[in-house]
């Protein structure tokens, strides 16, 4: 899911950039409002735990890898706005040090894997969660859900990015500038191996890790409601 | 124990499996990820290279690319492993850092 550079056009990479500005400036006033000092600690290992996820690349065989990013567990744990700036540093570390990602993609990587996997995976797993105790089942399962489906989500928007490429940028042959795949193509593909393999491997690492901390420290999952602001 | 040591040793643990993502695919002969195709892939699998893309592909040079070091990649499995954990760390390390050191900067003292 991360987009190397080249793939999206000037266009795309610029709205992404401009439209994550905002988004990272409040990410830093909520998080500078609610953080506490003693939750900075579970806030770098949140985001160095979705930077180790991503190196799991799971095969489909035959076929292409993906793999699980994380952002919902952190976003449960300590808040979508946190998450935001805990999956944003992942992404650039990945980028910059690693090329996992162009840097002309990072405000469109941020926007599907920091902004619309955690803000999806977050309020899902809310919405499931009703009025139920933070220790019961039913919060496991709505984790592994949210973490299901936001993963699914971004997958889409990542599709959506790639496939409006050729229809913003050709040349007068017909032939693409950028990512060469329509929308016809990279939906398919990226939201079947999604729904299919990797969304499992989101769901489940995400319910999994919440049962843990359910058993070990229950307040942990205690968000206070000014978290989300 | 604290949580959070135990948190920190399942990072550990993590870290050191992390070649799992690079052994799982090669055995199971899955390629890359879809969209993250390099110019000589792309160019097998449409026939062509978008010169966009081309030009914009090799902008950034960085200096662990795709998690191995540079000119060895040759090396083999158990290289790149070494060199995925080696990055692993790297990666876990600079992240926790950035954060840290931005949460400080942000973070409420009280309570």
């Amino acid at each position: 899911m991360h987009i190397p550079d080249g793939y999206l056009g000037p266009a795309t990479c610029g709205i992404f950039y401009a439209v994550m500005l905002p988004i990272w400036t409040i990410a830093s006033k909520v998080v500078k409002k609610v953080l506490k000092a003693r939750q900075v600690p579970m806030l770098a290992i949140g985001a160095a735990f979705s930077f180790v996820v991503m190196m799991f690349n799971v095969p489909i065989p035959g076929g292409t890898t993906g793999h699980a990013v994380g952002a919902v567990l952190v976003a449960i744990l300590l808040g979508p706005w946190a998450a935001c700036i805990a999956v944003t540093v992942a992404l650039v570390v990945q980028a910059l040090l690693f090329g996992d990602g162009g840097i002309t993609a990072i405000g469109a990587n941020c926007f599907n894997m920091a902004f619309v996997e955690v803000f999806t995976g977050y309020y899902l797993y809310k919405l499931i969660s009703g009025s139920s105790s933070v220790a019961s089942g039913r919060r496991i399962v709505a984790a592994g859900i949210a973490g299901y489906v936001a993963l699914n989500i971004a997958a889409l928007s990542t599709a959506i990015m790639f496939g409006i490429q050729p229809l913003l940028h050709q040349t007068v042959s017909g032939y693409s500038l950028y990512c060469p795949y329509g929308l016809n193509v990279a939906i398919p593909a990226m939201l079947g191996e999604h729904l299919l393999i990797f969304g499992w491997v989101e769901g489940v690492i995400t319910a999994l890790v919440f049962k843990y901390l359910q058993k070990q420290d229950p307040s942990l999952l205690e968000l206070k409601k000014e978290v989300v602001a | 124990m604290k949580i959070m040591t135990k948190l920190w040793i399942a990072m550990g643990i993590l870290i050191l499996l992390s070649p799992l993502g690079l052994i799982l695919p090669e055995y199971f002969k899955a390629g890359d990820a879809w969209g993250e195709w390099g110019t000589g892939s792309i160019k097998e699998l449409v026939g062509y290279i978008p010169q966009g893309l081309e030009k914009f592909s090799s902008l950034w040079n960085a200096p662990i690319p795709d998690y191995a070091f540079r000119g060895q990649e040759v090396k083999g499995l158990p290289y790149l492993s070494l060199a995925y954990i080696v990055s692993a760390i790297i990666g876990v390390a600079v992240t926790a850092m950035i954060v840290l050191i931005f949460g400080k900067i942000l973070s409420r003292k009280d309570n």
